[in-house]
């Protein structure tokens, strides 16, 4: 199944640069990403794949650079920003409020309501079972405060939060770090069918099988700065491994680097 | 319970499968109670009741629960305001000074404003005065909140400043004169004699409350059969039903024998031209207007709270402040908004205060703010944030006033009570924290 890349990419992060301080976490990276197309963002701690990405989720500002939506220059300054754009965040740390239920935080700031101008928490309650009921059958809690939901159960509910939404742009910031094999094996199995409805997905991951098991393209950065991004047919994990740790393409990459990386 | 994802799940019960276990617990489960407010009925019976043998029978008694009901009026209404403050990582030290503040307004606006403005007892003086009082709450209340949210002082240390300088505004005022008297329709905000409803009207307002107790019940279980949830069993919500009004029905019952003095007993029976028989009239106060006031402010505060998203959002905030702002909450601005709706709440207790009073002074509402604060969290509500009721706080306000004017029945010297007060507080956090960790 092959993307296409013909047309105007649904987004672009051209030069963008945030500096803590005087660190520069993200310096002059410039991705993009088409519709139905999975581009995995890899790289070790402190990088900078959050910091960039949470500049397309309205988490954070960037310093300079522009982001651009299926051509068009946008500025994202919050996250309210952001989902404008239908671009839903999964971020590392989930996101939810823990004293409140599941349904409450699937809808945490685009609450449904009643003519009233009130909560319709049963209006609520229905959808969020129906979303769930495609994602996590086994799913029940709606009801109960999501500090005694498991692991998964909590993950289930930050990635329902984010596809009930009907994102256009859907940015994973390690989804399966929390997760047993069975439930990696879902979202593995949901992110397949995300991209064949044309959605597109950032994926962050530290596991790099992960990676090309999804991944259409592969961005690898590297102290603040892009390597490179390959196409995940024309490489090795290898190659990908060197990208990551070294900081060169695989072309670029000597022997001796090669041999030292597999000591 | 940290990675449970393959075994079935201990809570998916709680949700779907209502029946429950057996006994008391599993009854009080099936009517989906929380459990928590029930231990505070408790707890409050029980103060009730060793006052009531104590006192030789003179704390349960329908006059004593009627100025006891009267007494709990203000720091309820505050402490309504509380719970949403501290429920969103905050604390208001400033409610006491800030009552004086908008109390001396208040009296300032009545006794020596508007009769120069619009003339002396004019009809609308009452009103005028209240309603600039609540805006100036507000606005006091939105002040402190703005420094806290768009600054980002923590409110500990703005309302501590405020404790103190709002304090000095009010003596500065009227230069800390005594202002009396108050309005003389502004006074029926204070209870007494006169600001009461009176019997019939105390039972219609207890149908009223009965019926529309009633109606809610219904309705959720409309609402879950429509959308196909899991219903309660209806021998639960038939129980919740009867208890709900019996108790309703129950107090105003027994409030309603509390009765006027003999002496303006005979007034009120001469103005309304009733003949005065032989044994005397029993002429029932009925519900005093302060209870009053501070029934419709918990049940708009509940509603706020439960109901609407700004509620949701000081919950949210409350329990994960990073995520609300990712969830695109305005955050800052709820946090104006909690403030404000606090400094609105301390306005219409300062009414309530200087009513009863009928004066003000400038040190009105001293250490109130301890005790608004203590029965909030003596009610349920947890200081690390997300977590607090209204109903609790109202009950937390109930208890604390209860253990006062108990000890003050039974001749307890004011030290001590003030060492049974701070020992109750503690005590009731302490229990309450067991009662979380056993429950997560």
């Amino acid at each position: 199944m092959a993307v296409d890349r013909t047309g105007t990419p649904l987004v672009e992060l051209r030069d963008i640069r945030v500096a803590f301080g005087g660190v520069h976490a993200v310096d002059g990276v410039t991705i993009d990403l088409y519709p139905g197309e999975v581009v995995a963002l890899v790289g070790g701690n402190g990088a900078g794949k959050t910091t960039l990405i949470k500049t397309l989720s309205g988490a954070h500002k960037c310093d300079s650079g522009q982001i651009y939506i299926n051509g068009e220059p946008v500025s994202i300054t919050t996250p309210r920003d952001a989902k404008q754009y239908a671009i839903e965040t999964i971020y590392q740390t989930l996101a939810l409020a823990e004293n409140i239920d599941a349904t409450a935080n699937m809808f945490l700031g685009r609450e449904l309501k009643t003519s009233f101008r009130t909560l319709d928490d049963s209006a609520m309650e229905s959808a969020a079972r129906e979303v769930m009921g495609r994602l996590n059958p086994k799913f029940l809690n709606f009801k109960v405060p999501v500090n005694s939901l498991s692991g998964g159960q909590r993950q289930s509910v930050a990635i329902a939060r984010a596809v009930h939404f009907n994102a256009r742009i859907l940015i994973m910031d390690e989804p399966t770090a929390a997760l047993g094999p069975a439930e990696t094996a879902q979202v593995t199995e949901l992110i397949k069918q995300l991209k064949a409805e044309g959605i597109g997905i950032f994926l962050i991951s530290h596991d790099i099988h992960d990676v090309f098991d999804l991944a259409d393209r592969i961005s690898v950065m590297l102290q603040g700065k892009l390597v490179g991004t390959v196409n995940k047919n024309d490489v090795t994990k290898d190659d990908v491994l060197g990208m990551i740790i070294i900081g060169k393409l695989p072309g670029e990459v000597s022997s001796t680097e090669l041999e030292a990386l597999h000591e | 319970m940290t990675d449970v994802s393959t075994q079935p799940d201990p809570v998916a019960t709680s949700d779907d499968d209502v029946a429950g276990s057996g006994g008391l617990v599993g009854a009080l489960r099936s009517m989906e109670v929380d459990t928590r407010l029930i231990g505070m009925l408790g707890a409050l019976a029980i103060i009730w009741i060793s006052f009531h043998i104590w006192s030789g029978g003179t704390f349960l008694t329908p006059r004593n629960l009627w100025n006891l009901s009267v007494q709990t009026s203000a720091v309820a209404i505050m402490a309504t305001g509380m719970v949403l403050i501290i429920v969103s990582r905050n604390i208001d030290l400033s409610v006491g000074s800030m009552l004086a503040v908008v109390g001396m307004a208040m009296a300032l606006l009545q006794a020596e404003i508007l009769p120069d403005i619009i003339g002396f007892d004019h009809p609308m003086t009452w009103i005028i005065a209240l309603v600039l009082g609540i805006a100036l709450g507000a606005a006091l209340g939105a002040f402190q909140g703005a420094i806290i949210a768009y600054i980002g002082v923590p409110s500990f240390i703005v309302t501590l400043g405020g404790l103190l300088v709002w304090r000095g505004v009010a003596w500065w005022m009227a230069s800390g004169r005594t202002i009396a008297p108050m309005d003389s329709s502004f006074q029926l905000l204070g209870g007494g004699s006169r600001g009461t409803i009176g019997g019939f009207l105390s039972w219609v307002v207890a149908v009223v409350a009965s019926v529309g107790f009633v109606v809610l019940l219904i309705n959720g279980r409309r609402t879950r059969q429509r959308y196909g949830f899991a219903m309660r069993p209806l021998w639960a919500d038939a129980t919740i039903g009867v208890i709900g009004v019996g108790v309703v029905l129950g107090a105003v019952g027994y409030l309603n024998r509390y009765f006027l003095p003999p002496l303006l007993a005979r007034q009120r029976a001469e103005q309304e031209g009733l003949v005065w028989p032989e044994g005397g009239l029993d002429i029932p106060l009925g519900l005093a207007n302060p209870v009053l006031i501070a029934i419709v402010v918990a049940l708009i505060m509940t509603f706020i709270s439960t109901r609407i998203s700004f509620g949701r959002y000081v919950f949210a905030i409350g329990g994960n402040p990073e995520a609300a702002e990712l969830g695109g909450i305005k955050t800052r601005l709820t946090t104006v908004k909690t403030f404000a709706l606090m400094g609105a709440l301390v306005g219409v207790a300062a009414a309530v205060q200087i009513a009863r009073l009928n004066a003000a002074v400038s040190g009105l509402g001293q250490l109130t703010e301890l005790y608004v604060i203590a029965a909030a969290v003596i009610g349920g509500t947890s200081l690390a944030g997300g977590i607090g009721t209204i109903p609790g706080a109202v009950l937390g306000a109930l208890v604390m006033q209860s253990l006062q004017s108990g000890m003050v029945l039974v001749g307890i010297d004011a030290p001590l009570q003030d060492i049974a007060v701070g020992v109750v507080l503690v005590v009731a956090v302490a229990i309450d924290t067991f009662y979380r960790r056993g429950s997560t």
